[in-house]
């Protein structure tokens, strides 16, 4: 690929008290990539995220976003740059209206000073509009996200996440207590992203991996395991054995 | 016209008529209440609406109120013939501090009422937030500088008038204020910015400054992690705030004729968060309302029995916090109402 890569992870590791989180990571992303993480429970995606977005420092590495390092910017100023991410347990503002919480993430430009305006330019209120419809919740709009169900607040958090225009966004866990409908929506939902956006997507559900069947790299233990597509990584033995397997057992 | 809007009218109809309607040790009363509830409107603005639990707003309230005394102090004295207030004299000075000179200045003095508690809580938030320091840690940072301050204005004797702190007052700016037509100005005014106050921060949270405060309350990390700095709403909040204590504090310097230390220490401040918790804290005529409720309640109950009002505050705070978390104002607004009202605000609906 003769592309510059959008996210570039040099040797990241990341120590917690002694406790290694995250060892010798480096993994780079594409502009408009489709990347999968999958690992069992503790093996580190989480941290990868919160590693890229800044609420957790590197012990040693890099990271850099569109060849400029990122790691030592303040969190708002990652997110600014073009990365936004979606928390495990959803992270909706639950006191806000579901289109309040579109606005707030739909603000082009942060400054605090511009905020004393009742309305919002009428750009950005399209575009909040564009993805409600999209999360399907054009119907709640008005409702406290606060009092959604499950999925709908992982909806919305998804679609929070792409109103900030982002050029990669990170969803770390997004079908997390959905059943089998809902989560192939939420597959579709990704797959139209992409293409507008690079995606990180983190997930246990091996259906839902297959369903996004983007290349896919296996965390284990604060390391990279394996990479490769979903089908190569379904085969894999080392896999199967820590991870896999693990899942089926789980399953049964 | 709504019925809300009726009320609204109706009350300010009222609130301006009552120089006329009530008796002038009522009227000293409500007007002294009013400038509590301007410390009122600040809470919830950062406590309701910022999710900032401030235990030390007697602080700001202490800056206004000494800043419009001090020029109270010095109305009528002879500055250049070496004249000072009678406390420094009673306390060996043997000449006017050099800080208290510019507030001979009436109009310096009412600058200094609202800028001296907005600059010192623009600061001291700036210094504390940036840290990420909030919640339980902030509400005793705020308690200790209450404490501090309180006892600052005790130790300082000669610059402050010590425990007693500054009263006997005659004139403001030439004019007397102790006459009963000045009560009535000085209820008025006091009544004006406590209407003044409200309708501009209706407007304040209604804007989208309101709903980033709303939002930083939420989640503040969530708010960053959506590229915002959660930080400058979060300081300006808490410096509105500080501002309206400061004009409530002055106002009541001039209704009640003293400030001292136990106006402002910590017991004060944390009696301040009550008046809030009980009218409600996410609806601004219910600070308003809890202020005055909680007020005219101490009135009646510690001239009747004055050991029980401490008692009956911390039952009160119980009650507000553990039945009715939206408050008296959360009885009526629709998203926190209990089931029971909303059920029948339903069927009346019907
Ligand atoms: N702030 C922290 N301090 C100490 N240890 C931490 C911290 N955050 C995470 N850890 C540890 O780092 C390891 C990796 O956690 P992480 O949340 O990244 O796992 P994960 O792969 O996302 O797991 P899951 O599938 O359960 O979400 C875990 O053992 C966790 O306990
Ligand atoms: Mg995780």
């Amino acid at each position: 690929m003769n592309t510059a890569p959008l996210l570039t992870l040099e040797n990241v590791t990341v120590d917690f008290d002694g406790f290694k989180a995250l060892t010798d990571v480096s993994l780079s992303l594409a502009p408009q990539d489709l990347r999968v993480l999958i690992g069992p429970n503790g093996a580190g995606k989480s941290t990868l995220c919160d590693t890229i977005i800044g609420r957790v420092r590197p012990t040693s590495g890099r990271i850099l976003f569109k060849n400029q390092p990122i790691t030592a910017l303040p969190e708002q100023d990652i997110v600014r740059r073009g990365i936004c991410r979606k928390f495990q347990t959803p992270g909706v503002l639950p006191s806000l209206s579901v289109m309040e919480n579109l606005l707030v993430s739909a603000r082009k430009n942060r400054a605090w000073w511009l905020a004393f305006s009742s309305s919002p330019p009428a750009a950005e209120q399209e575009r909040a509009e564009e993805i409600l419809e999209t999360i399907g919740l054009t119907d709640r709009r008005e409702t406290l996200a606060g009092s959604l169900a499950h999925g709908e607040k992982q909806w919305l958090e998804i679609g929070m996440v792409v109103a900030t225009d982002a050029e990669l966004l990170l969803l770390d866990e997004p079908t997390a207590g959905m059943g089998p409908q809902d989560t192939q929506r939420t597959a579709d939902l990704i797959l139209s992203l992409v293409g507008r956006h690079a995606v990180l997507v983190i997930d246990h559900d091996m259906s839902f991996v297959e369903a996004l069947n983007g290349y896919t790299t296996v965390l284990h233990q604060g390391q990279i395991l394996r990479e490769g597509t979903v089908s190569e990584i379904r085969a894999d033995a080392a896999v199967e054995a820590v991870y896999l397997g693990r899942a089926k057992e789980d399953v049964a | 016209m709504k019925p809300a809007s009726l009320i609204t009218i109706l009350t300010l109809a009222l609130g301006a008529a009552a120089p006329w309607l009530i008796s002038s040790y009522e009227l000293s009363l409500l007007g002294r209440f009013l400038a509590f509830s301007l410390v009122a409107l600040g809470i919830m603005l950062t406590w309701g609406e910022g999710g900032i639990l401030s235990l030390g707003q007697g602080v700001f309230f202490g800056l206004g109120g000494y800043a419009l005394a001090m020029n109270l102090k010095l109305a009528g004295l002879n500055l250049a013939n070496g004249d000072m207030p009678d406390f420094m004299q009673w306390s060996g000075v043997s000449a006017l501090p050099g800080f208290w000179y510019p507030f001979a200045n009436p109009w310096f003095s009412l600058v200094c009422v609202v800028l001296v508690p907005g600059i010192f809580a623009a600061a001291f938030s700036w210094l504390v937030f940036r840290r990420r320091i909030g919640g339980v840690y902030f509400a005793l940072i705020t308690q200790a500088l209450a404490l501090a301050f309180a006892t600052l204005l005790v130790s300082e004797q000669a610059f402050t008038g010590g425990f007693n702190g500054l009263t006997d007052f005659s004139t403001f700016a030439g004019h007397d204020i102790t006459s009963q037509g000045a009560a009535r100005v000085i209820y008025l005014i006091t009544f004006l910015l406590v209407v003044a106050s409200y309708f501009f921060l209706r407007w304040l949270l209604g804007t989208r400054f309101g709903t980033m405060l709303r939002a930083t309350r939420d989640g503040e990390n969530r708010v960053r992690f959506l590229g915002h700095n959660p930080l400058p709403y979060k300081v300006v909040a808490f410096t509105l705030a500080g501002m309206l204590s400061g004009m409530g504090g002055a106002l009541f310097t001039l209704h009640a004729g003293v400030i001292s230390p136990a106006l402002v220490g910590v017991v004060p401040s944390i009696e301040m968060v009550v008046w809030v918790a009980v009218g409600g804290r996410n609806v601004l005529w219910g600070a308003i309302a809890g202020t005055l409720l909680v007020n005219f309640a101490k009135d009646e109950i510690s001239s009747a029995l004055p050991s029980l009002w401490l008692y009956a505050l911390g039952g009160l705070f119980i009650l507000a916090v553990s039945f009715l978390p939206g408050g008296i104002a959360g009885l009526f607004t629709t998203p926190r109402m209990p089931r029971f009202f909303q059920r029948r605000r339903q069927e009346a609906a019907e």
